[in-house]
Formats: C-alpha cells, structure tokens, sequence
C-alpha cells in the first residue's frame, strides 16, 4: 500500500506543480502581449481538441455512434444559440436515447 | 446579444454550472464505485480525488493499478494527462486573483471545466467570478460523488446510459462556440489541432493528443485581434 501511497503523492505534486505555473509565473515575469494572445488562443486549442477526442475516441479508438450523435446535437443547439442547459441535457439525452434503441 | 448562450448575471452562471456539478458528482460517484469495485481500499479514490483532484488523470491512474500496471505507470500515466493544466494556468494566471494565498488555492481549482467557464467571459471581472464559483462547486461536488460512489459500490451502474460521456463534450461546446465563432484565427487553429489530435489519438499515448493539438498554432497570424 506504500507504493500506492507514493503512487498518489507524486500524481498529486506533479499535478499540481503544472498548476502553478501559472499563478507562480504571474507578475514575475511580464509576457509579451503576443504570448498572452498565443495563450489565449492555445487554451481554446487544447479544449477544442479534448472536445474532438472525448466526442469520438474512447480508449484510443472509435467511441461508437451514440456520443458523438449526442454531442453533435448538442453542436447544433448550441450553434442556434440554445440555452446551456439545453445544449448539454440535449447531447446527454440524444445519446441516451440512441442507447436505450440498441445504437452503441 | 452577442452571447445569449452564456451567462450574464451571476444567477445565470450558477444555473449553467449546476448542471456542470450535477453531472461531474454523477461521474464522481462512478469513479469511486469503480476504484472500489476494483478491489481499492475507500480511502484510495477518496484522498486522490482531494489531492490530485482531476478526473481522466484519477481514472486513467486507477485503470493502470487495476489492470495490474504498477504506481509507476499510473503516476506517469495521470502526469501526461495532467500537462495540459500548465498550459491553462498560465491562459488563466491573471483571472485568478490577486494575493498569493489565492493564487495558491486558485491553481488547485484549474480543470478543463472551470478553464472552459472562466474562457466563455470576455470582462475580467465576470471572468474572475466564473472560474471561482464554477470552480468551487465543482471541488465540493466532485469529492462529495466520490466518497459516496466509494462507500456505495456500483449501485449507479453504467453512466453511459444517462449519456453522461455525451454531456462533457458538449459542455466544451457550450463554452467555446461563442469564442470560435467570433474569431476566426482561434477557429482555424482550433480546427487544425482537433485534427492532428483525433489524427494521432490511435497511435500515442493518452493525454499526447490534446498536447499536439497546440501545433495548430501555427494559423495563428501575427495580425492583432479586432477585440
């Protein structure tokens, strides 16, 4: 159980090390406008990308039909300026439904 | 309005984030049945939900030791998940706040979730309010549906048939639309590396996609946004 112990501590250093980059780097260093731009716009890159990945993959490979169906009609809500809530419990739902009749 | 699918008044963000909160304590009730079903004492998904407190990398991390990896794997496992966070605090350093203890506790709170809500706000001081209470109720909800999965076991079965793998991509939706839609130098490049993303995802380990994604990058002109 130590190894487990050890196995947490240093996920939960190492986790939130990358943290603190950030708010550590903060007022020490001045970043240019152009980087904070690039940081900006990277943010949304990386949570496009968890999107992309976490609508269509599981486990390195294809999640099945009915998540990405879900998601994709949550896309369109949301593209209709739909209401969060809606957006979400519409792609829940949506692959919930595709399940429940048999869609994997 | 240019925004009528974000939250405007405090009222609005709370009602968006609960939803949020609803679904993470359902995931969190998952992750602690199946670390428990999986032959974990309590205590392990418990504390790990406190201190590492980040939901792929506590999953990916306990799949390891369940299927007989070794802590080594899953520390490294969840760590490679987990280095997409420095790249969101940095986004995210001046949203924080001010004073050092807040920027202690404020970086323990930095995930895809709180990142995306705080992202959605165009004025800092909105900004601010939406990383912190998104942030704060996500803590509290995803470790409470830990311990409750832990000490119930797998009463709650399978969360896919809620479609609850569904609803967390189209939070990431919800949030970033708006921001896609305005600016087309952050939409093409978001393009791109969602693309080399899904591209490589068979291939490399996970937490890899999402890191190569920032090569997309490179659209991004040197031309100063209109904003």
């Amino acid at each position: 159980m130590n190894a487990t112990v050890a196995m947490i501590l240093a996920l939960a250093v190492g986790t939130y090390l990358f943290r603190l980059a950030g708010p550590a780097l903060h007022g020490r260093v001045e970043l240019p406008a152009r980087v904070q731009e690039l940081l900006s716009a990277g943010a949304i890159v990386l949570l496009a990308a968890l999107l992309a990945t976490g609508a269509l993959t599981e486990s390195g490979g294809f999640a099945g039909w009915a998540r990405p169906l879900g998601v994709l009609v949550g896309g369109g809500l949301a593209w209709r300026r739909a209401p969060f809530v809606v957006v979400v419990l519409g792609a829940a739902g949506t692959a919930a439904v595709l399940r429940a009749v048999g869609v994997a | 309005m240019p925004r009528p699918s974000t939250f405007t008044t405090p009222r609005d963000l709370i009602r968006d984030a609960s939803l949020v909160w609803l679904a993470s304590g359902i995931v969190g009730v998952s992750f602690g049945a199946i670390a428990v079903a999986g032959g974990l004492p309590v205590w392990v998904p418990v504390v790990m939900s406190l201190v590492v407190y980040a939901g792929s990398a506590q999953f990916s991390a306990v799949g390891v030791l369940l299927a007989g990896g070794g802590p080594i794997a899953a520390a490294a496992t969840g760590l490679l998940l987990n280095t997409r966070t420095a790249a969101f605090s940095l986004a995210i350093a001046d949203t924080l706040g001010p004073g050092r203890l807040t920027r202690l506790l404020g970086a323990h709170l930095v995930t895809d979730e709180t990142v995306a809500f705080a992202l959605a706000q165009a004025d800092p001081v909105r900004r601010r309010r939406a990383f912190w209470v998104s942030g704060i109720g996500l803590f509290a909800v995803w470790n409470l549906g830990v311990l409750a999965g832990a000490l119930a076991g797998g009463a709650l079965g399978d969360t896919a048939t809620y479609g609850l793998d569904a609803a967390f991509p189209a939070v990431l939706v919800a949030l970033i639309l708006p921001t896609l839609r305005a600016d087309p130098r952050i939409r093409r490049c978001a393009l791109l590396g969602a693309a080399l993303a899904l591209a490589v995802t068979p291939t490399v380990p996970a937490g890899v996609p999402v890191l190569l994604a920032l090569a997309g990058l490179v659209l991004h002109g040197r031309k100063e946004a209109s904003a």
